[in-house]
């Protein structure tokens, strides 16, 4: 639990971050809250000789809806979503997750920014980005807009360029009649997923669902996306056999592998199990039946 | 014991009295090995094999050495100049210190980098290049046993198999003729695995040896500083280490479990084991009576056996596998495997192997009621020993000192209020939910010695208390044990206050530093009340003789006409005439009777007649989650029996942190390898230790049956509660599943395996 030397930075100001990213190239790596890379360091999986911590950098903890649109900064630490009464009462689909993210000690310095940048697919929050249809905002030499459902590439492989950094996460406000939920199996606090599911959807008048977005954890080497589970809910009675559908649909797509929280068998299973859990969660939320 | 006999300012028995100890510890001021730096320290970090079997061929060393603040790296070749690279395990088997030619077990320590800093250490160990040439390994200890099978121990001359031993107890072939006579008997195949102690500090070690006065200072988290010391002094003899010349420190430690009784090859954690594979045969006659009980066991002790098991009791008390029951007829044996595996076979917070035993008969009684259709709680009713068969000899050799099983039974059922709990769990059945009820009634064994019995490597299993007053009536008492959070500032010192009237806020305790403390054997397998708890009554009580004849002189009457209260002496009926132990203190330095050695103090060595036997009752409720397989335990009554207690609220603390270390086992924690000896559950990342929310709110309280031949009528009870619990848990889920043909479930009980089950009988959701 000894990591290699490295040296830290702490810029004031994005550019000289960016800089700083410039400057070092393939030897400089981000550090935010630290709570997934400092680990990697101790155990010797990764070795960087310059950390650039974003800490200090103003204007990175935004948390505010704008124009039909929340806004959170990539340094929001997930004890201030956990305590942010916009989320518990707009974003259940988060306020679900956080509590069952880690522990409280890791909560109290690991930010949102990391959990979705990191590329791990046992991190919780990118299944909710895609189910929510997030959009990152990064910048580099410029500022650009990925869409969640692009970013994720392999494991800790993501569209980041080297030398961006993530600054801001968009989710389109929910309309009325919107409900959202995450359900998660775990083997104990402070460990990942055995599976989750993030399940997020609007109501349409006469009480068929007019979209639906899910996201599954831990269920395959990047988040998946169940792109054809939600297609196939759009414009249907959110009735017990149409969810039972969608869920199988959707872990369908899941291709986990076992290790001591399970077999690939019993992680696909729990793939329908928790996206059924959190279907009729969602319509429930969403005011239906 | 109810109330206790002294007030609050004397604290003696039965105060709740807060801890000690632990405004230091909260403060963050406790004095861990981590906390010790001395002057010229150096740093050692290890290099460990990823191969569980292997031929080292070379050790380049080349890069590491260039790296600034690296000094050395010493080999098992650089060992064997000095014939250190062997040495004794607990168990008197012998394990490598670092290896010569073959690693035996992944993880094996392998060569060590010695530095300046810790940092630097780390960074040599990453430096170091070893090459191995991979060779076959051996997992599986049935196979290890069968006949044919290459001999792992080669350093041991003419081993011709893996049999690191043979140990049985009771008449084989009576059990066998009493288990054919029975009108039904289980067979289960029980397995309890390989599980880490994971006490909260890690193990470590500084050596510092002064040349100036030729001696060496060894700072160790160890359970057993006195007998750490005899160790080296034998082991390291000839290198000149002579043990006047050795003192060893256990300072503050965060937990032991067991994990910091051995000695490790530079002294570092390997993993530790239960992993004993049980046969449990039991049977009965139609009524529900037992009437007989067998268990062959193969147990894996991996690559050396370690374990902290008294000498002649290589598979501990295991023999206590009859548990709370009047079986007439029993045999148990084991057969110990070598395999590729870190050795083990070391303790868990067990009372040397009692939770092996506990489950195996606690799981057997289950299966059995199942069988007979009668219900878990009656059946154990009809079979425990009666109160009045105590003093009870068990058949495989045992004298239980005291019991009150059915009253324990009886007051957990109350509190949990059993009978409803059955109406709802087949309420709930139709439904097709899935609620189980699962109760331990457990039997522990506990205080090592007696001496005539129980020995560590030839050194009798006693323990020892000195207690010197102070002239101003305040004592420091020392203890040949070693707490690692029991509480022992506090619980000795209300022994002493209890005994000599001194509060306990004065008596100021200290353990660990073998050059000023008794000598004794140390802490674990929770016999550190019923023998240094013991010696540290009888050392008062001669102190407190002594003070008796001091106040006669002072108040000029015979020592006949002297009555004691808690704190002083008092003329029989003139109680004004008195004279308090601090009065009678004092007098012993200023003004002793002419003819007496002046000085107020004492030393105990007590070795007791017997073992204690703590037991109690837990009953636990689980609901299944239908979908996911995942076992929640709603309730959970802990009725416990430690005999007279010293602290109530550390006797509950205890018990807290017991139960939690049950259902740890029973639903979470197992560290397995695969074929090739890879370490699965090796790191917290997949070791899963429960934490405050998988914690269920425990609900404790207690019976009280003294022990008739403990001073002042105590029994251990650090273990009873990880003892006890991990069968209730697993009897629990096994009910839930009963109906369903369930008979059996290995620990740790996984979601998995349970929606395995769930899914094969087609009601999973
Ligand atoms: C014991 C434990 C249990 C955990 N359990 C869970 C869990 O159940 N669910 C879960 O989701 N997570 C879990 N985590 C991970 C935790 O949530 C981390 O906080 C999170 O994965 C990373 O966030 P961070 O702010 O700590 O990022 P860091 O660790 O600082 O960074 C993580 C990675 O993201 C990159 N990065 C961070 N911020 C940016 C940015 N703004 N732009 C570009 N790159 C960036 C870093 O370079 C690094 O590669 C656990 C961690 C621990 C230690």
């Amino acid at each position: 639990m000894i990591p290699a030397a490295f040296d830290y930075h702490r810029p004031d100001t994005l550019d000289e971050a960016l800089k700083l990213l410039k400057k070092h190239g393939d030897d400089a790596k981000v550090l935010s809250g630290g709570m997934s890379l400092l680990p990697m360091l101790k155990l010797r999986l990764a070795s960087f000789a310059h950390l650039v911590d974003i800490g200090r950098i103003p204007g990175l903890d935004t948390l505010k809806e704008e124009k039909g649109t929340l806004r959170i900064g990539a340094m929001v630490r997930q004890v201030a979503l956990e305590r942010s009464d916009l989320i518990r009462t707009k974003y259940p689909i988060l306020a679900d997750a956080i509590p069952l993210i880690a522990d409280p000690l890791v909560r109290n310095r690991g930010t949102i920014g990391g959990n979705v940048a990191n590329g791990d697919p046992g991190n919780d929050q990118p299944a909710i980005m895609l189910a929510l249809g997030a959009t990152f905002v990064a910048r580099g030499s410029k500022e650009r807009s990925i869409p969640a459902s692009q970013f994720y590439k392999g494991l800790y492989s993501t569209a980041l360029a080297p030398g961006e950094i993530l600054t801001e996460i968009r989710i389109p406000a929910p309309p009325p009649k919107s409900g959202g939920a995450y359900a998660k199996l775990k083997r104990k606090t402070g460990d990942f997923a055995v599976a989750a599911a993030a399940v997020q959807l609007t109501l349409g008048k006469n009480g068929a669902i007019e979209r639906a977005g899910i996201g599954l954890t831990n269920a395959g080497l990047t988040p998946v996306e169940a792109v054809d589970a939600a297609k196939y809910l759009a414009g249907k009675m959110p009735d017990e056999k149409t969810i039972a559908e969608a869920a199988k649909m959707a872990a369908a797509k899941s291709s986990p592998s076992a290790d001591r929280r399970g077999s690939v068998e019993y992680k696909k299973e729990m793939a329908r199990v928790l996206t059924a859990r959190a279907l009729r969660k969602a319509v429930q939320r969403a005011g239906g039946n | 014991m109810s109330e206790p006999r002294t007030d609050a300012k004397i604290c003696g028995m039965g105060h709740s009295m807060k801890r000690k100890e632990d405004p230091r510890f909260i403060r963050g001021q406790g004095r861990y090995i981590d906390d010790f730096v001395l002057p010229g320290m150096l740093y050692m970090d290890i290099v460990r094999s990823p191969h569980a079997h292997a031929r080292i061929k070379k050790i380049d060393t080349t890069r590491a050495l260039k790296i600034p603040g690296v000094l050395a790296v010493i080999d098992g070749p650089t060992l064997a100049k000095y014939n250190l690279h062997w040495m004794p395990t607990i168990s008197a088997d012998t394990q490598m210190v670092l290896p010569i030619d073959e690693v035996m077990y992944q993880a094996q320590e392998v060569c060590a980098v010695i530095a300046t800093e810790r940092y630097i250490a780390a960074d040599g160990v990453d430096a170091v290049e070893v090459e191995y040439e991979p060779l076959p390994v051996m997992v599986d200890p049935h196979k290890s046993l069968a006949p044919g099978a290459p001999v792992l121990r080669k350093d041991k001359e003419g081993k011709k198999d893996n049999l690191a031993f043979h140990w049985q107890a009771g008449d084989k072939a009576d059990a066998e003729r009493a288990l054919a006579a029975s009108d039904v008997v289980i067979s289960e195949n029980v397995y309890l695995p390989r599980i880490h102690v994971a006490s909260m500090e890690t193990c470590g070690c500084i050596a510092d040896f002064d040349t100036a006065q030729g001696k060496l200072t060894v700072y160790m988290t160890t359970q057993a500083p006195h007998a750490v010391r005899t160790v080296l002094a034998l082991v390291a003899g000839h290198v000149g280490l002579s043990e006047e010349r050795i003192r060893v420190v256990s300072p503050d430690i965060g937990g032991g479990f067991g994990g910091k009784v051995p000695v490790y090859p530079g002294y570092v954690v390997a993993t530790f084991a239960r992993d004993y594979h049980m046969k449990v045969e039991l049977g009965a006659k139609k009524d529900g009576t037992m009437t007989s009980l067998k268990i062959k066991t193969v147990a894996d002790h991996g690559y050396s056996n370690a374990s902290a098991n008294p000498s002649k009791f290589p598979a501990g008390l295991f023999s206590i596998c009859t548990g709370s029951y009047d079986l007439k007829h029993a045999f148990c044996e084991v057969d110990a495997a070598y395999t590729h595996k870190p050795p083990g076979g070391v303790a868990y917070r067990c009372s040397f192997r009692v939770t092996e035993a506990v489950h195996a008969i606690e799981r057997a009684t289950d299966a059995l009621a199942q069988k007979l259709n009668m219900d878990p709680a009656e059946l154990r009713m009809k079979n425990f020993i009666k109160p009045e068969q105590f003093p009870y000899k068990s058949v495989l050799g045992w004298e239980y000192d005291s019991g009150n099983y059915g009253v324990a039974l009886k007051k957990a059922m109350d509190i949990i209020g059993y009978d409803s709990l059955r109406s709802e769990q087949a309420e709930k059945r139709k439904k097709g939910e899935l609620m189980g009820i699962g109760i331990s009634s457990f039997t522990e064994i506990v205080g090592a010695g007696p001496s005539r019995d129980f020995d560590i490597l030839g050194i009798k299993m006693f323990d020892s208390a000195e207690i010197r007053v102070h002239p101003t009536g305040k004592a420091i008492a020392r203890f040949g044990t070693k707490s690692q959070g029991q509480g022992h500032e506090t619980t000795y010192a209300q022994i002493v206050a209890e005994e000599l009237g001194i509060p306990a806020a004065h008596i100021q305790v200290e353990e660990g530093d073998t050059d000023t403390a008794p000598y004794g054997l140390g802490t674990y397998a929770s016999r550190s009340t019923p023998t240094s708890g013991a010696a540290a009554a009888l050392a008062s009580r001669k102190i407190r003789d002594k003070a008796k004849k001091i106040a006669a002189h002072l108040l000029e009457v015979s020592e006949q006409d002297l009555e004691w209260e808690p704190g002083k002496f008092f003329v029989k009926g003139a109680p004004q005439m008195a004279k308090t132990i601090q009065e009678c203190a004092f007098a012993a330095y200023t003004n002793h009777p002419q003819g007496m050695e002046a000085g107020l103090e004492a030393v105990h060595y007590y070795d007791p007649p017997n073992l204690t036997f703590p037991f109690g009752s837990y009953i636990c409720v689980v609901d299944i989650d239908r979908g996911t397989g995942d076992v929640k335990v709603r309730r959970f009554v802990a009725v416990d029996d430690c005999g007279n207690i010293i602290n109530p609220m550390i006797v509950e603390g205890q018990i807290h942190g017991g139960l939690t270390q049950g259902i740890g086992p029973a639903l979470y924690e197992e560290i397995s390898y695969d074929d090739e000896g890879n370490i699965s559950g090796g790191s917290f990342m997949d070791y899963y230790v429960p934490t405050a929310l998988e914690t269920p709110h425990w609900e404790t309280d207690k019976t009280t049956t003294p022990s008739p031949h403990h001073p002042f009528g105590a029994k251990g009870v650090g273990e009873s509660a990880t003892v006890g619990a991990p069968p209730a848990i697993a009897n629990a889920v096994v009910d839930a599943l009963r109906h369903l043909g369930v008979t059996h479930l290995d620990i740790p009980i996984t979601p998995e395996k349970v929606w395995t089950i769930l899914k094969n009988k087609g009601v999973a959701e």
